[in-house]
C-alpha cells in the first residue's frame, strides 16, 4: 500500500467494512475526513442539523438494516452532542460507530478549543472506545471498532480521532479478520450455548403444565423469527414479546400474547403471571417488563437464552441459563426436542391452559372507547395499520404515543418497531425514522411521534427535506407531556405539574415552512383521509398533526414497581370484572 | 378515577410462593483481574464499580511476566449479588483477560505496609523494635523522633500490628493495597472465566 494521508485512511477502512452512508455533521477537527470524503467519494454522506439527529438516524439505519450505523462529528461540543444517542444505543445493543474528531495530539489535555474529554465521558455508555495516539494504529482500530460493535451483543463503539493524525502520511496496511480477532484477546462472544444446558431446558419445555415464550431485542438482533416459530408451533407455546422483540414472532399468530409488562395486554401478563415455565429470549428482564420482581411469574422455572453473560441472573435468579446467540441456541435446541420425540408430556394440562388464555383473550382484548366526536389516538394508529396493511415499518418518539403504537399496530416482521426502549429518548423518532428510510427505501416508514417528542428533534424535517426523503410523520398531538400527565392523573392526584404544552407552532405551517408537506386531522372522519393523502407523496416527508383527545390514557397499565396483580385495566371498567381473574394451578 | 385490582380481588386466589428478591450478604470481596496494559483500562474497571455506588477500598495494579498484561487485585465491599454482577461485567470489558472472585476461593495475600511511629524515647524505641521483630517487620529509616517499619502480610497481621503500635503516635501510615493469588492445591475449578 503506498503511503496515505490518515483521513484519507479512514475513508478505506469504512469502505473495506461494505459501509454505504454516515450520517455526521463536520467541524474544525474533523474536517480533514471530511476533505477526503469530498476526495475519494464512495460513500454517501447525510448531513443532519443537529449532531444528535445525526445519532438517531445511525441508529434508525442500524435497526431497520442489521447493519453498523456509522456517525461522524467534531470534537468538542458535535462529540458532546452525540451522547445521547450513544446512550440510548447502548441501552438498545444497536451496532453503532461513532467517530469523532479531536484536538490535536499535543493539545490534548490544554483546554484546547473545542477540546471535551469524549472518551471519558463516554466510557459507562460505550461497548468499548479508543482515543487514537498514531496514524500506525489507526487501521486497526477502525476495524476493531466495526468488529466489536457488531458481534457478540452489539452495542456502540466511539474512535477518537485526533486532528494531526487525520493530517498525517503513512504506509499502512489495513488488517485481516483474523489480525483482528488477534488484536481483541480478551473478546470473545460465547455463541453456542452449552449442550447440557439445552438438553436440560428441553425436558423443561416437554414437561411444562403451562409455558410462555418471552421474547425480547436479542431476537430480532440474532434474525430468529424462523426458529422462534418452528418452536412455539411445534410445542404449542404461547409467545409474548418486549417493544424491543416485536415482530420477532408475528403479532398476528394465533399463538402471539403480545406485549407484555407495564402496559401489555391483560392476557400476556395474566399467562407470565400464571406460567411454570418462563423461556425468555434476548430478553432481559427490565423493570418495565417484570413490575415488582419477587411477583413476576412466582410459580415459574425459567429458562434464559442470551449472548451476554452479565444479563443472566441480574435482576432474577434463572434455573436454566444459557450463554449464546439465540438463532443458534433456539436450532440446537429444536433439534434436541425432535431428537427426544418432541413430546408434550401433559396435553390435557397443556390445551386447558391454551384455552384458558383465549378466555383472557376474550375477556379483556386491547380495547378502547372509540367517539365520532374527537379523534381517538388508538384510533389513529388502527387506522394506520389497515391503511398500510401492517405492512409499514413503524418508528416512535418516546411517550403515550409510543405506547399506543406498539398496541393498536400488529407488527409481522423482525425490524418493524424501532423504538427508543432502554433509555426512552423523547425525540428518537423523527431522526431514527430518516435513517430507516434510508437503509429500507423499499418500505413505507412511518414515524408516530408525540407533540413533546416531536419538537425535541424536529429541525431534521430539514434534512429529510433535502435528500427527498419520503417520511410520514403522524403526531399525536394532545398538546401534553402526555405520559407525564397521565402518571400525575394517576399518581398525583391530577396536579398537572409543567405538562402542558397548548403553546406550540402550527405544525402545518411548520411543515410547509421546512419544505415538507403539512395536513391536518381535526375530526375522526378525516384521519384515513389525510394517512391516505399522505402516502400519496414520494419526494418529500409529510406531517400530519393529529388533534386527539387530550386526556386519554394508556391502558392497561402496571403502575411502575407494582405487581401484575395490580394492573389498572380500564378507566371506566371498575372491580366487577377484574374480580374474574383467574389463576390456574 | 381508574380502580386498580385490590386485595379482596385476590381472595380466591391461591397465593403463589413469591419469588425470591435476589439479595445477597454484604462483605469485603477480593477479586483479581488480568488486564491489557492499554490507556483508560483502569479508568473503565473504576467507572464500572463506581457505577454500583461501591468505593474500591484497597487497588494493586502492576505488570506482569506477559509483555503488555498486568494484573490487579481490588478489594471492594458490597452486595454478593451485586459484586457478581460486577465481575461478570468487568468480564465483558474488552480489555479484560481474566477476572476472578477469590474471596471463596482458597487463596494467598499479602499487602506491604510502611509505619512512621513516633519514638522519642528509649522506651518507646524499645518497645516498638520488639513489636517489629514478632511480625518480621523491618525498621527501614530512623530519626531522633520516629522509626519507620516496613512489613508485610495477610490483613490480620497487618491490623493487629498497627493496633500495636497505635498508642505511641503513628505519624504517616502508606498501604499498597492487597496482592492475591489463587492456591494451587485443591482448589475447585470456579469462578473463572
Amino acid at each position: 500500500m503506498a503511503a496515505k494521508k490518515g483521513a484519507d485512511i479512514v475513508i478505506e477502512v469504512l469502505k473495506h467494512e461494505g459501509v454505504e452512508v454516515i450520517f455526521g455533521l463536520p467541524g474544525g477537527a474533523i474536517m480533514e475526513v471530511y476533505d477526503a470524503l469530498y476526495r475519494l467519494g464512495g460513500i454517501k454522506h447525510i448531513l443532519a442539523r443537529h449532531e444528535q439527529g445525526a445519532g438517531h438516524m445511525a441508529e434508525g439505519y442500524a435497526r431497520a438494516t442489521g447493519k453498523v450505523g456509522v456517525v461522524m462529528v467534531t470534537s468538542g461540543p458535535g462529540a458532546t452532542n452525540l451522547v445521547t444517542p450513544i446512550a440510548n444505543a447502548y441501552m438498545d445493543s444497536v451496532p453503532l460507530v461513532a467517530i469523532t474528531g479531536q484536538v490535536p495530539t499535543h493539545l490534548i489535555g490544554n483546554d484546547a478549543f473545542q477540546e471535551v474529554d469524549i472518551v471519558g465521558i463516554t466510557r459507562p455508555i460505550t461497548k468499548h472506545n479508543f482515543l487514537v495516539k498514531s496514524i500506525e494504529e489507526l487501521p486497526l482500530i477502525l476495524r476493531e471498532a466495526f468488529y466489536i460493535a457488531r458481534t457478540g451483543r452489539p452495542g456502540p463503539v466511539l474512535v477518537d480521532l485526533p486532528k494531526d493524525i487525520t493530517q498525517q502520511i503513512a504506509e499502512v496496511r489495513i488488517p485481516s479478520d483474523e489480525e483482528v480477532k488477534e488484536a481483541l484477546p480478551g473478546y470473545k462472544p460465547h455463541v453456542e450455548g452449552n449442550p447440557q444446558q439445552i438438553k436440560k431446558a428441553a425436558q423443561l419445555i416437554m414437561s411444562a403444565k403451562r409455558p410462555v415464550l418471552y421474547v425480547g431485542g436479542g431476537a430480532v438482533i440474532a434474525e430468529a423469527q424462523e426458529e422462534l416459530i418452528e418452536l412455539a408451533e411445534l410445542m404449542k407455546i404461547p409467545v409474548t414479546t418486549t417493544t424491543q422483540g416485536k415482530g420477532a414472532f408475528p403479532e398476528t399468530h394465533p399463538l402471539s400474547l403480545r406485549m407484555l409488562g407495564m402496559h401489555g395486554t391483560y392476557y400476556a401478563n395474566m399467562a407470565v403471571y400464571n406460567c411454570d415455565l418462563l423461556i425468555a429470549v434476548g430478553a432481559r428482564f427490565d423493570d418495565r417488563v417484570t413490575g415488582k420482581v419477587d411477583e413476576f411469574a412466582p410459580e415459574a422455572k425459567i429458562i434464559h437464552i442470551d449472548i451476554d453473560p452479565a444479563s443472566i441472573s441480574k435482576n432474577i435468579t434463572v434455573d436454566v441459563p444459557i450463554v449464546g446467540d439465540v438463532k443458534i441456541v433456539l436450532r440446537k435446541l429444536i433439534e434436541e426436542i425432535k431428537k427426544q420425540g418432541a413430546k408434550i408430556l401433559y396435553p390435557e394440562e397443556r390445551q386447558k391452559w391454551l384455552e384458558q388464555i383465549e378466555k383472557w383473550k376474550k375477556l379483556y382484548p386491547l380495547t378502547y372507547r372509540n367517539s365520532d366526536k374527537v379523534i381517538k389516538p388508538q384510533y389513529v394508529i388502527e387506522q394506520l395499520w389497515e391503511a398500510t396493511n401492517g405492512d409499514a415499518i413503524i418508528v416512535p418518539g418516546v411517550g403515550q404515543h409510543q405506547m399506543w403504537a406498539a398496541m393498536f399496530y400488529k407488527f409481522k416482521y423482525p425490524r418493524q418497531f424501532i423504538n427508543s426502549g432502554g433509555l426512552g429518548t423523547m425525540g428518537f423518532g423523527l431522526p431514527a425514522g430518516i435513517g430507516a428510510k434510508i437503509g429500507r427505501p423499499d418500505k413505507e416508514v412511518w414515524v408516530v411521534d408525540g407533540d413533546g417528542s416531536f419538537v425535541m428533534t424536529m429541525q431534521e424535517v430539514i434534512t429529510a427535506v433535502q435528500y427527498k426523503i419520503p417520511i410520514k410523520v403522524a403526531i399525536i398531538n394532545n398538546a401534553y407531556l402526555g405520559m407525564v400527565r397521565q402518571w400525575q392523573e394517576l399518581f398525583y392526584d391530577k396536579r398537572y405539574s409543567e405538562v402542558d404544552l397548548s403553546v406550540q407552532p402550527d405544525f402545518v405551517k411548520l411543515a410547509e415552512a421546512m419544505g415538507a408537506v403539512g395536513f391536518r386531522a381535526e375530526k375522526p372522519k378525516e384521519v384515513r383521509e389525510v394517512i391516505e393523502e399522505a402516502r400519496k407523496i414520494e419526494d418529500k416527508p409529510v406531517i400530519i398533526d393529529f388533534w386527539v383527545d387530550r386526556e386519554e390514557n394508556v391502558l392497561p397499565m402496571v403502575p411502575a414497581g407494582k405487581s401484575y396483580r395490580d394492573m389498572i385495566l380500564d378507566d371506566k371498567k371498575g372491580k366487577a370484572e377484574a374480580e374474574t381473574m383467574y389463576l390456574v394451578g | 378515577m381508574s380502580d386498580t385490582l385490590g386485595k379482596n380481588d385476590l381472595e380466591v386466589v391461591k397465593a403463589p410462593k413469591f419469588r425470591e428478591i435476589r439479595k445477597g450478604s454484604v462483605r469485603k470481596h477480593i477479586i483479581t483481574l488480568k488486564v491489557r496494559n492499554e490507556i483508560g483500562v483502569l479508568a473503565r474497571i473504576a467507572t464500572l464499580i463506581a457505577g454500583k455506588g461501591y468505593n474500591i477500598e484497597g487497588l494493586s495494579v502492576g505488570e506482569t511476566h506477559e509483555k503488555g498484561i498486568s494484573r490487579m487485585t481490588i478489594e471492594v465491599t458490597g452486595d454478593d449479588i451485586v459484586i457478581e454482577q460486577v465481575v461478570k461485567q468487568l468480564r465483558r470489558l474488552i480489555d479484560t483477560l481474566k477476572v476472578s472472585d477469590l474471596t471463596d476461593v482458597p487463596h494467598v495475600e499479602r499487602e506491604l505496609v510502611l509505619i512512621k511511629v513516633y519514638t522519642p524515647t528509649s522506651r518507646a524505641r524499645d518497645e516498638v523494635l520488639r513489636i517489629t521483630e514478632i511480625f518480621r517487620g523491618k525498621i527501614i529509616d530512623v530519626s531522633p523522633e520516629t522509626y519507620t517499619i516496613e512489613v508485610t502480610g495477610d490483613e490480620d497481621k497487618i491490623n493487629a500490628m498497627i493496633e500495636l503500635l497505635r498508642p505511641f503516635g503513628i505519624k504517616e501510615m502508606a498501604r499498597t493495597g492487597k496482592v492475591a493469588m489463587k492456591r494451587e492445591m485443591n482448589i475447585k475449578e470456579e469462578n473463572d472465566e
